[in-house]
């Protein structure tokens, strides 16, 4: 009678040996580099966030072995991770406030605001206080601003996202939003909400506005670029990347590449508004 | 006396039992450490019966998010059992060996599709539909009730018909003899026999709904208000969780934990409810 | 009047067949239509190539290996804890209150939502050991998920080994550990198996327990501290953000049938286990 592991046909025998060598080496190859000094995280805001993607993308093909891994969660996100040590960038899509301007910050682009409806609905333009009206609830009906009669759906984004404080200083002012208001964690999920349901209306990022749906004029002023960058269309918010101290190392290379021509060519490709350098 | 060959695998096994079960009590400690002093601060009615959710504000009201928990597993549960059940019915007395064959591993691979691929089915077929024929944006209590009922109907399909497969085949033999027809054997001889399995499948179903978050997310709008009717957009006990943990800090962190509690305390009493049902055999 | 008892039989057979139909309905309307929109997106490019872009192009490569990675850290570490502390439970201890407390413990935080686990790893591993999001971070908290159904399983498998089994090996001279080794495992073996997969599979469906906690980076990670992206979280962020709906679909499709070859694993391991013991 054959004994222990011999008990087993051959073909488990193999495959179980095969298991735990490919385990030993894969945990040997993944233990082998801890932490590195060449690897950087920016974490934060998830409207900055595909642009860091691209600019991380970008300066990881100049700069082969250094290590760029961003990371969402929200501006709020960005910041306390920012505080606590657990990323070396924050993203923000709002100003600091309050205890938050300890932080080192420096902005790498403006981003207008856009506000959005289904490319069905008859509404091409609002003014601030109608907008402020519906999304306090004030206004329910698309029929009290001379569309269809159907209830608003408003969408609004989470607590703790900077494009949601932004919108909230820069329309609402003191009114609070409805609670009704349905909450989804991302620009894109906004537009996508929006672009589904003919009866939505939400804010997201300017640079993120595609045919599926229509941004509305704002008190007359259609949301583009260029007004963006005049200031004629005034609801803008600053792109910041933050820090706990002063940068160093790889994460301030980082942030001067974000700055430097190129980064700012690409962000300008990408629909952001950025800053000429002061020589 | 034991040998000392015996004294090493026993020390070591002791040893991991021990820190396994540390890392267990770790988890409870923690969720509970952070959770309590929120609790007390805010006071316990003013957690659990609080209308208002406003972190911001210092409002920690978790009513609206336990209705909404409650309403959206509800659904699932008068949605899905029925259907569930029938299925069951089929596997264990209807369906010829061919048929069952393919079906039960089909079901079990239902079971082990990710919840967020589910949430997005249903963001793409249930949303609009109820959009467009029931009213109200579509994001709704009634589309997360679906969805959760196509997720709890593997647990509650393949348990119950366990039970009822493990039933002593006397009983159907005897109501044969008897003259009772096959369905008049089901109803009131086999189902009955078997309920405490089958009750035991419908409350790992509800813990299973009360416990999804990804996929409710995608599909329940996530407002903070009371809704007020299945087409309206709600947040349960999880998502809420789920959306704000990101960035949640300080006071608003031990809300979240204090939700923990909450879903800890659930899980607990159906757990519970469980073993009470299938110990009354 | 009495309803004649073979016409509520058709009626009832009738209902039981419909919903027999609308499972296999749902079923093919889930999986068939995920598979038919994702298997064309399943190209050697989409497997080998990391996403880039945002993910609107490129591969699901770092997703792959970041699911594979996290998966084997929640095993290697959650399968000797929870196989000993099992064997440790059924025969190293007697049956008491303690020991109820433990199983009614361990059935509870199997049933805890997997979210609360997240932010637990999220404010234990990530912040305050400073783990940071890491396949660390990402596996530690999958482990502690799967454990508790580990534990169970596993006390479960050896508990339902006919005590003779032990008898005959103590009769025959052999000591405890020696009758765990050659007689115990060996009969509990597919029930541990099985828990195991389900583990397996739980880690590789996981979203919400892995988003904030090994983070949802693009890249190929190279250490154990690196961020990473599972499969299930490319997929949400790809879908929920209408980044890339075929991609989203591709990721969908492999997440699928990696669940099903899980499946059928564990489905063969039981069969053949069964067919030897007897």
């Amino acid at each position: 009678m054959k004994k222990g592991i011999f008990k087993y046909p051959k073909i488990l025998r193999i495959s179980i040996v095969f298991c735990l060598v490919i385990s030993l080496i894969s945990l040997t190859f993944l233990i082998g580099c801890s932490r590195s000094e060449n690897s950087v995280i920016v974490a934060g805001s998830t409207s900055v966030q595909p642009f860091a993607e691209v600019l991380a993308e970008e300066y990881m093909i100049l700069h082969p072995g250094v290590n760029i891994d961003v990371q969402g969660g929200g501006s709020a996100a960005g910041i306390l991770a920012t505080q606590s040590g657990t990323c070396n960038i924050g993203m923000s899509s709002r100003n600091l406030a309050g205890t938050e301007t300890k932080l080192w910050s420096v902005e790498i682009a403006r981003d207008g605001l856009a506000i959005v409806v289904n490319p069905k609905n008859s509404i091409s333009s609002l003014t601030i206080d109608q907008v402020r009206d519906i999304y306090s609830g004030k206004t329910g009906n698309w029929s009290l601003l001379g569309g269809k009669k159907t209830a608003i759906d408003v969408v609004t984004r989470e607590d703790g996202s900077g494009t949601r404080s932004s919108f909230e200083s820069l329309v609402m002012g003191k009114t609070e939003i409805n609670a009704r208001a349905m909450v989804q964690d991302s620009n894109g999920a906004v537009r996508q909400l929006v672009a589904d349901d003919p009866a939505a209306i939400g804010f997201i990022s300017l640079g993120l506005v595609d045919k599926t749906v229509k941004a509305v004029d704002l008190n007359g002023i259609i949301p583009t670029r260029e007004n963006v960058t005049n200031g004629i269309y005034n609801l803008s918010r600053p792109f910041l990347f933050l820090s706990l101290h002063e940068p160093t190392g790889v994460a301030k290379d980082f942030i001067d590449f974000t700055l430097s021509d190129k980064g700012r060519q690409i962000l300008d490709d990408q629909g952001l508004v950025t800053m000429a350098v002061n020589p | 006396m034991k040998k000392f060959g015996e004294r090493i695998p026993q020390s070591l096994f002791f040893i991991i039992a021990l820190s396994a079960l540390s890392v267990l009590a770790l988890i409870t400690i923690f969720i509970f450490i952070e959770g309590v002093p929120l609790i007390s601060k805010v006071g316990f009615f003013n957690f659990i019966f609080g209308m208002k959710w406003a972190p911001s504000l210092g409002q920690y009201g978790i009513f609206p998010m336990i209705v909404g928990t409650v309403a959206v597993t509800l659904g699932a549960i008068i949605l899905g059992v029925p259907v569930a059940l029938c299925c069951s019915i089929f596997l264990a007395e209807f369906a010829p060996k061919k048929i069952s064959n393919l079906v039960r591993p089909a079901i079990q691979l239902l079971a082990g599709i990710p919840s967020v691929v589910y949430g997005f089915w249903g963001l793409i077929f249930i949303v609009p539909i109820i959009r467009n024929y029931l009213g109200g944006p579509g994001l709704s209590i009634l589309a997360g009730s679906i969805i959760l009922a196509i997720m709890i109907l593997p647990t509650v399909i393949s348990i119950s018909e366990v039970s009822l497969l493990a039933l002593p085949p006397l009983l159907k033999e005897g109501a044969f003899a008897l003259g009772a027809t096959h369905w008049q054997t089901i109803r009131t001889v086999l189902v009955p026999a078997a309920r405490s399995g089958i009750l035991a499948s419908i409350i790992l179903g509800i813990g299973r709904a009360v416990g999804e978050t990804m996929a409710v997310i995608m599909v329940l709008g996530n407002a903070v208000a009371l809704p007020h009717s299945i087409l309206d957009p709600a947040r349960t006990l999880t998502t809420n969780i789920g959306i704000e943990m990101g960035y949640a800090s300080g006071e608003h962190q031990q809300a979240l934990f204090a939700t923990g509690i909450v879903l800890l305390v659930i899980i607990m009493i159906l757990n519970g409810a469980a073993q009470y049902a299938v110990r009354r055999k | 009047m009495r309803v004649n008892p073979r016409t509520t039989q058709s009626i009832a057979k009738a209902v039981i067949w419909s919903a027999a139909i609308l499972v296999l309905v749902l079923l093919f309307a889930v999986i068939i239509y995920i598979l038919s929109k994702g298997i064309p997106s399943i190209t050697w490019q989409f497997l080998s190539q990391i996403p880039s872009d945002m993910g609107r192009s490129g591969g699901i490569l770092s997703p792959i290996v970041g699911t594979l990675a996290v998966t084997l850290v929640a095993i290697v570490v959650a399968t000797p804890l929870g196989v000993g502390t099992a064997f440790y439970l059924t025969e190293y201890t007697r049956e008491s209150l303690i020991t109820k407390i433990i199983r009614f413990s361990a059935e509870s935080l199997a049933g805890i939502p997997s979210i609360v686990y997240g932010l637990f790893g999220f404010i234990f591993f990530v912040i305050y050991l400073h783990l940071g999001w890491s396949i660390l971070s990402g596996g530690l908290t999958l482990a502690v998920m799967i454990l508790p159904t580990i534990i169970r399983t596993s006390e479960e498998a050896i508990r339902t080994v006919p005590p003779m089994y032990r008898e005959i090996s103590f009769s025959l001279g052999g000591t405890k550990w020696q009758t765990m080794i050659k007689v115990l495992i060996p009969s509990a073996l597919p029930g541990i198996s099985t828990g195991i997969i389900l583990g397996i599979g739980r880690c590789v469906a996981e979203t919400a327990a892995v988003i904030l906690t090994a983070g949802s980076a693009l890249r190929l990670p190279t250490s154990l501290f690196s961020p990473t992206r599972t499969m299930a979280v490319h997929f949400y962020i790809l879908a929920r953000e209408g980044i890339s709906l075929e991609r989203a679909y591709g990721t969908a499709a492999l997440l699928i049938i990696l669940i099903l070859l899980i499946n059928i694993g564990a489905n063969l391991l039981v069969s053949r286990f069964v067919a030897k013991s007897h």
